[in-house]
């Protein structure tokens, strides 16, 4: 089986890493791409809230999601009466959705492609804020290692993406080591980032009161970076999905990109949508419960901002 | 408080040892490089136990060098600064630090409580004690039920409070001040001064504070230890004989107060 020519080379893949190649990145402007911080923002000063304003803030998102709905039925209606192979009735593909993926046999490939995102990201989300502290910790070996991290970042990921094949096979330790080389990135460069701009002061207050460095690291620079380090994490997470899908489409028998690439290759257009609406949901799911865990995690730094931005 | 008022009202700063003694202090930045500046020539002084000291100088002469070498934070190029009789390296486990800007110096993802817990933690006081510590601290510099407030809900002043309330949660022996009051308003600023005034009465804790406000030098302090302008030396020591505890309406319209204020904006402004 060979890949498709351009699967593997998405241009997305290495545009989205490379816009966080600049080590001046301003975390206020890194942290305001994410619509959940502004929409926080705007929605109240205090961290957290009762129930009301919860229910509320549900609605007003549900009635964000009116441009959605009416796709999803206008596709539905213009596509009733489609004869074409290629763009099925969305009635078909809803049928054969559940049929595939929530009775029938897929879903193991739906277990197999989150299993190995799931460890990939945890593997590249720990090591990427390990070693940014690290390369920020011990400046000089920074400095010396520096050179050679960014020649490793400045390869395409889908360039390794053979080698890896050859080395280490077409099994489970290929698809993480392909998601891990790929997603550290944005997360190691924005801690490295992150705690290179913590205010000095903040460093000086930690000696005035004698904090050991571990406490230091874990009370004031962690804290103090993780605006930044959410939206490395954030980026990794995006990286993470598309890394997911190429690993399975180049040299696979398992995962949701290896059943869209099948399903293409038996001519069963069907079946090979509903793949890819699969990706969209897991992808949604994943962002969605990515700014849940970032809105508590970064909670004093929105209602800081709000503060900021009336005063 | 723990500790009752027993401080006397004035302070000789004779016979005992001092807490703090400055010697031949010079500081330069950049030593070596093309762009060497010397931020501070050459400074002498020593501040007795229970002391106020307020340190002025011009903009720029050098008062937060000094005070960030009195501290421990910076090794001086050349000279001394002991506290109680060991030459500095660290920052001394008996001193406490109050930035001037409090917004940067608390840290806006801890609580109220939890930025005052900071150095009880390091000290590893047990929680329960931490606690009660936490609620006599904050009490002592006015601050009623803010606890579980984050620091930017608050008002500058309030901030600047916790700040100090942090500085004196570990029972320091010293607290040095870097122009603490610069960023407030002026009836908070009032407030401000008669609090470190009253806590350092009821704590018997040594103070040194660096501004750049003639009038609140005279109205803090037992002595004030005039810079000249960058690169600073010791233009003069002028004590303050104004009686305590000091009163903003009355103590400012004292006639000696207006005299000595004189005498200082004379040095401050002779270059
Ligand atoms: N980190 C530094 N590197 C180089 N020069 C410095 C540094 N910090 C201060 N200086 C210089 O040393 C001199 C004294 O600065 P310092 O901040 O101590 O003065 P200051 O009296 O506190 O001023 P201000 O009244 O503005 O607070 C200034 O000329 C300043 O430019
Ligand atoms: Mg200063």
């Amino acid at each position: 089986m060979t890949p498709s020519p351009d699967a593997p080379s998405r241009p997305e893949t290495g545009r989205t890493a490379s816009a966080d190649v600049p080590s001046v990145a301003d975390p206020i402007v890194a942290a305001a791409t994410t619509p959940s911080q502004q929409f926080a923002a705007r929605s109240g000063r205090a961290p957290g809230g009762g129930a009301g304003r919860l229910l509320r803030g549900l609605w007003s998102n549900l009635w964000r999601l009116w441009f959605f709905v009416t796709v999803l039925v206008l596709w539905w209606v213009l596509s009733a009466d489609s004869t074409s192979t290629f763009f099925p009735p969305l009635r078909d593909i809803a049928q054969s959705l559940y049929d595939t993926w929530i009775a029938g046999e897929a879903r193991s490939d739906l277990w197999s492609s989150l299993r190995h995102f799931a460890v990939g990201y945890t593997i590249a989300g720990v090591l990427g804020v390990a070693v940014g502290a690290l390369l920020w910790k011990f400046q000089r070996i920074g400095h010396a290692v520096s050179p050679v991290l960014y020649f490793i970042y400045v390869i395409p990921t889908a360039a390794l993406l053979p080698a890896i094949v050859a080395i280490m096979g077409i099994g489970s330790s290929m698809k993480i080591t392909i998601i891990v080389l790929a997603a550290i990135w944005p997360t190691m460069l924005n801690t490295l980032d992150g705690m290179r701009g913590i205010e000095p002061l903040r460093l000086d207050t930690a000696r005035v009161l004698h904090m050991s460095p571990l406490a230091t690291v874990r009370s004031i620079v962690l804290p103090g970076a993780m605006p930044q380090i959410m939206a490395g994490l954030r980026h990794s997470l995006q990286i993470g999905v598309i890394m997911m899908v190429v690993s399975e489409l180049i040299a696979s028998r398992e995962g949701i990109g290896f059943f869209i690439l099948e399903a293409q290759q038996r001519f069963a257009i069907t079946e090979m949508w509903t793949g890819i609406i699969v990706l969209a949901v897991v992808g949604s799911i994943l962002t969605f419960l990515f700014i849940a865990v970032e809105r508590v995690v970064l909670a004093w730094y929105i209602g800081a901002r709000a503060v900021e931005q009336k005063g | 408080m723990s500790h009752p008022a027993v401080t006397p009202t004035s302070h000789s700063g004779t016979g005992t040892e001092p807490v703090l003694s400055v010697r031949a202090l010079q500081k330069a930045y950049n030593v070596g490089k093309p762009n060497e500046r010397l931020a501070i020539a050459d400074v002498t002084f020593d501040v007795a136990k229970g002391e106020f000291v307020c340190v002025v100088g011009p903009s720029g002469a050098g008062k937060t060098t000094l005070l960030r070498c009195l501290s421990g934070l910076l090794a001086p190029t050349s000279g001394e600064v002991r506290f109680e009789g060991a030459p500095l390296q660290e920052v001394p486990a008996r001193l406490s630090v109050v930035f001037q800007d409090y917004s940067r110096s608390l840290m806006p993802w801890l609580t109220v409580n939890r930025n005052v817990a900071l150095p009880l933690k390091v000290a590893g006081v047990a929680k329960r004690q931490r606690e009660d510590r936490i609620a006599e601290v904050l009490h002592a510099v006015g601050l009623g039920d803010v606890g579980r407030n984050y620091p930017w809900q608050l008002s500058g002043g309030m901030q600047q409070r916790v700040a100090i309330a942090r500085a004196l949660a570990h029972q320091p022996d010293m607290l040095l001040m870097d122009e603490p009051f610069a960023s407030v308003d002026a009836q908070t600023r009032f407030d401000l001064e008669d609090l470190i005034l009253k806590v350092r009465s009821d704590l018997d804790i040594t103070v040194v504070l660096v501004t750049h406000d003639i009038d609140e030098a005279v109205y803090l302090a037992d002595r004030v230890v005039v810079l000249s302008g960058a690169p600073s030396r010791v233009e003069e020591i002028v004590p303050v004989p104004l009686g305590r505890p000091r009163n903003q309406l009355v103590t400012r319209s004292e006639e000696t107060f207006a005299q000595l204020r004189r005498h200082l904006m004379e040095l401050v402004t002779a270059h």
